[in-house]
């Protein structure tokens, strides 16, 4: 690393473009959670394979209240969400790869992955320990396995799997249907799938409160990061 | 003549594009863009006709795979007193009148339409509310009915009517479709009461709400700005999209 900017120091952070597009899938997703809920609402059981309905044995029946009258602006407001959190990703993904946003700050870095060094990030976790000096500038590797996860994984297979939903969309593409076992099953993995992006969100806030929230938050909103001083060990 | 030229027309692979997007700009999915839902659903609509410009078939099953639960909503059992008393006799005196912008207008009674050639089909019926079911339909492609009364060349949408007031519009793109057919028959039997007997639409590739039961009437037009609050369905009125190909 060898000289950088000094702790206490304030640098800038992220590019404008990794701004935007953080807070407009923020503001896409929160939208998408609140219509995906009404519209489960007209059915809050799941099931696996092609089919499912009220009279048919479920999988999992979720203990929450029946109602058939929301879907109406549910699945226009999922549907105008969706649209914006698809070409937002999209633009995202081209600009982590074109700009080396991606290798450079997303994929961890060779130090980070020795046993030695995991340990003591999961150490640090445990004891809600906050990053601190040069360290701050980077995302710990725990972090980097975690936004790796949602922006590579779970991202891309909430879009498939409600696309598996779709009946036009499925007759052009019906491989969806094997790739998830069944219209049932993509629905279902789309509601595992949103509940692992809830518990990400949760924990990514949380987090955000551990490492500084104004510091942090003003670095997501203005670029702007000031770079927590080494504490005495 | 007319009516296979066009026909042939229309389903020849490659006129289909300009069928889909001709017919598509005068689409209620793209003919008001007021709302940010207009956009969104019109959207997804454009996309969806290009990606369905081969006019792909949806999914068939074999008869093993037909669902022992297939829900029914909305009406399962009309209350209406022509509908009633014509239940009573088999629905023997019942007609489909077919009229608008067709050459031959007519009324085709159940034995008419069993008479034309058959398409059976076993496909999943999805529902917005959520709920999946596999199903074997049996009945006459639509696009068979309309070259049989001839379809006029200015002819873009046919309206359907249900019993229970019900209505709903379809352009040539999804009307002219193999798989498009009015059903008299459902997993091998009649189609039951609760599922729309006599006749029902399929409409295989759009959610199970366009799929409308107990047909009473179907018109052929140039423009559905004129019916209801000319949003082209009545769901569309209830705020459901007139294209709900997701």
């Amino acid at each position: 690393m060898g000289a950088g900017p000094k702790t206490g120091s304030t640098v800038f952070r992220h590019p404008a473009w990794l701004r935007l597009t953080h807070w407009v899938n923020a503001a896409a997703f929160l939208v998408l959670l609140v219509s995906g809920i009404a519209i489960l609402l007209a059915l809050p059981r799941l099931f696996w394979g092609e089919t499912g309905a009220n009279d048919a044995p479920a999988w999992i029946e979720l203990p929450l209240p029946v109602n058939v009258e929301q879907t109406g602006w549910g699945r226009n407001l999922h549907f105008l969400a969706a649209w914006i959190l698809v070409i937002n990703g999209l633009a995202y993904l081209l600009l982590i790869l074109a700009s080396g946003h991606l290798r450079r700050s997303l994929v961890p870095d060779r130090d980070q992955l020795s046993a030695g060094h995991l340990a003591r990030e999961v150490g640090d976790h445990l004891r809600l320990e906050k990053a601190r000096g040069k360290e701050a500038l980077r995302y710990n590797a725990l972090q980097k396995f975690a936004y790796l996860g949602v922006v590579l994984i779970l991202f891309p297979l909430m879009v498939l799997s409600g696309l598996t939903m779709s009946p036009g969309f499925t007759t052009a593409f019906p491989e969806l249907f094997i790739l998830f076992g069944g219209r049932q099953s993509a629905r279902t993995i789309h509601f595992l799938a949103a509940s692992l992006l809830v518990l990400f969100l949760l924990v990514h806030v949380l987090q955000v409160f551990i490492g500084g929230a104004g510091n942090l938050l003003r670095s997501m909103i203005t670029g702007r990061f000031t770079i927590p001083s080494e504490k005495e060990r | 003549m007319t009516d296979l030229s066009r026909r042939r027309l229309l389903t020849g692979s490659a006129s289909l594009i300009g069928a889909g997007f001709l017919g598509g700009c005068d689409a209620p999915a793209l003919s008001r863009l007021a709302t940010p839902y207009d956009w969104s659903n019109g959207l997804t609509f454009a996309v969806q006709r290009w990606l369905l410009r081969r006019q792909p078939l949806v999914r068939e099953f074999g008869p093993e795979a037909i669902s022992a639960v297939f829900p029914t909503i909305n009406t399962t059992d009309p209350d209406d007193p022509g509908y009633r008393t014509s239940k009573l006799v088999g629905f023997t005196d019942w007609k489909l009148p077919v009229t608008g912008l067709v050459e031959r207008p007519g009324a085709f009674s159940l034995a008419d339409l069993k008479a034309m050639p058959a398409r059976t089909q076993i496909t999943l019926h999805s529902c917005e509310q959520g709920w999946s079911a596999i199903a074997g339909w049996t009945g006459v492609p639509l696009a068979h009915l309309l070259a049989h009364v001839g379809l006029k060349p200015e002819a873009r949408f046919i309206v359907m009517r249900s019993v229970d007031g019900w209505w709903d519009s379809y352009d040539l793109f999804d009307a002219l479709h193999p798989q498009t057919i009015l059903a008299y028959g459902m997993n091998g039997g009649d189609l039951p009461i609760a599922h729309g007997a006599p006749l029902r639409l399929r409409v295989e590739r759009q959610l199970g709400y366009k799929s409308l039961k107990y047909l009473t009437r179907i018109e052929a037009v140039e423009r559905v700005d004129g019916f209801g609050k000319g949003r082209g369905s009545m769901v569309a009125e209830l705020g459901f999209p007139w294209y709900a190909g997701i």
